[in-house]
């Protein structure tokens, strides 16, 4: 579990997060979402040890991050699993090399068993036969999968995703969100994305923090966001004419079931 | 300036971080190897036909400058051998490596920048900076392996062009490239090698390794870095020389 408490982080004299408290539960995919500039990418990188935030606390299981000396910062650091918005796979390495990566940096393991795990998280992404193959040989989903294959592959207890479907066709983006959601209960991690895709939200979304100006407008679950009656969220969501349909068709129905 | 002196600390800060928490040797062994193999052996080629024909155009513009018949022949082989080893294989050469291995070092580092693989390695705890430039200093130190060869080439195409051209006998310019030698020299062409081989590696890094930005901003990274390693070794060409040789 992640905990962060009062967080605020300010560039200059750009107050960027403005005290934000939230829980990200494990076993769970969390989701932040929000307009741009609202400080989504600030708020995974304040969790990540990217950005040091001026105030408030952020905890991983108990352990305070400003409170821990580098060791232990460093030992965090191989708990956690990134998948990166443009993928960021190292295009000198093959698909084998790239998963296998963090395993050779950070473990004692002998080649074959890193081949061994390798295979097995390939093949969980559904990606097996790939292994030969450069990030530039592949496509831009697979390549997601390889990068979620990665950030895997050394057991993490935390995974974090900036904007994993961008970039993606509608349905390669649900099976990036399906593998996502099914890796973290099956992993039983703590998973934060990073998102203003809302079919991911309304697919995955168990924990959804919507983020504006800075601040924590609203919390909530995929069930509660179609519901709320927060006009910031209503507007963002609905922002697209597809979503707006969506939404008048749910509110006719809703209005036909009380007639009845 | 202050920009300036804010890039000098930044580049010296970088140089300390390199040396730092370094990642296991195992990783490294393989990283350094292939370094070795793009910048040190990729060079080669180029080295050797440029130092070979740059030693050909010395002894022929020394020969054709020689008009006074009193100066022995010999003087072409003199010539040649003092130019190439003092000045066109160290420093000339490590120009042309500035554009070559410098620019390919900027933008591969560059590119991954942009594309988040130093964000990746860093978020995973990796020393970016020592994973990165560490190994590229490393192959870097063999750099006068390359320069002795671009010497010894260079010498040979001041013969091949001397003696083929009619301007010398062989016997004649062999004798020459022995006369007054003082292998001091040696030592300062390959001292300043090794000076220039850290510039090499380092100063392309830096502009690789902090540029912001995108595709273009990678391009324009690679030439500042091409500018300011020739600018760096020229600059340091004269000092060691006034240290070492007046």
């Amino acid at each position: 579990m992640i905990e962060i408490k009062n967080i605020e982080k300010s560039f200059g004299d750009t107050k960027v997060l403005k005290g934000i408290s939230a829980v990200f539960e494990t076993g769970k995919t969390n989701l932040i979402i929000g307009q741009s500039g609202s400080g989504k990418t600030v708020m995974i990188k304040s969790l990540l040890g990217i950005h040091t935030p001026e105030v408030g606390t952020i905890s991983f299981d108990g352990r305070i991050y400003s409170k821990m000396t580098p060791d232990e910062k460093r030992t965090l650091r191989t708990e956690i699993g990134m998948v990166f918005q443009g993928s960021a796979l190292f295009d000198s390495m093959t698909v084998e090399e790239n998963v296998g990566f963090p395993l050779k940096m950070f473990t004692s393991k002998r080649n074959r068993e890193i081949r061994d795990r390798v295979n097995e998280v390939l093949q969980r992404v559904n990606l097996e036969g790939s292994n030969k193959k450069f990030p530039a040989e592949i496509s831009g989903g697979m390549q997601k999968r390889v990068a979620i294959a990665r950030a895997i592959v050394n057991n993490p207890k935390y995974l974090f995703c900036d904007e994993p479907n961008s970039g993606l066709d509608p349905e390669t983006s649900i099976v990036i969100d399906e593998l996502i959601h099914e890796i973290t209960k099956e992993y039983d991690i703590t998973t934060v994305i990073n998102t203003h895709d809302m079919n991911s939200v309304l697919q995955i979304g168990e924990n959804i923090i919507f983020l504006k100006n800075g601040k924590k407008e609203w919390e909530g679950d995929k069930e509660e966001i179609l519901e709320t009656r927060n006009k910031s969220i209503i507007e963002f969501v609905y922002s697209s004419d597809l979503f707006k349909k969506v939404r008048e068709n749910l509110l006719a129905e809703e209005e036909e079931e009380d007639n009845k | 300036m202050i920009k300036a002196l804010n890039q000098i600390g930044r580049y010296f800060l970088m140089i300390g971080e390199v040396f730092y928490k370094p990642v296991k040797w195992k990783v490294m062994k393989t990283l350094i190897f292939k370094e070795i193999d793009d910048l040190i052996i990729g060079s080669m080629g180029i080295v050797a036909f440029i130092s070979f024909f740059i030693g050909g155009v010395v002894a022929i513009q020394t020969a054709l400058n020689l008009t006074n018949p009193l100066i022995p022949k010999s003087l072409i082989a003199f010539a040649t051998r003092q130019s190439v080893i003092l000045e066109f294989a160290p420093t000339f050469i490590s120009i042309i490596m500035a554009g070559r291995a410098g620019s390919y070092i900027t933008s591969s580092i560059g590119t991954m920048r942009v594309t988040e693989q130093i964000d990746a390695l860093e978020v995973m705890g990796v020393n970016a900076v020592n994973y990165l430039i560490f190994p590229k200093i490393i192959a870097f130190s063999l750099y006068p392996f390359v320069i002795a060869i671009a010497m010894f080439l260079g010498i040979l195409g001041g013969m091949v062009a001397g003696v083929y051209g009619g301007f010398i006998g062989q016997a004649e310019f062999l004798q020459g490239i022995q006369t007054d030698f003082i292998p001091y020299h040696i030592f300062y062409a390959f001292f300043k090698t090794f000076i220039f081989g850290f510039i090499l590696a380092t100063i392309p890094s830096f502009h690789g390794f902090y540029m912001k930005g995108g595709a273009l901003e990678v391009g324009k990274a690679s030439t500042t870095s091409f500018v300011w390693t020739s600018v760096v070794i020229i600059l340091l060409n004269y000092i060691i020389t006034q240290l070492l040789l007046s």
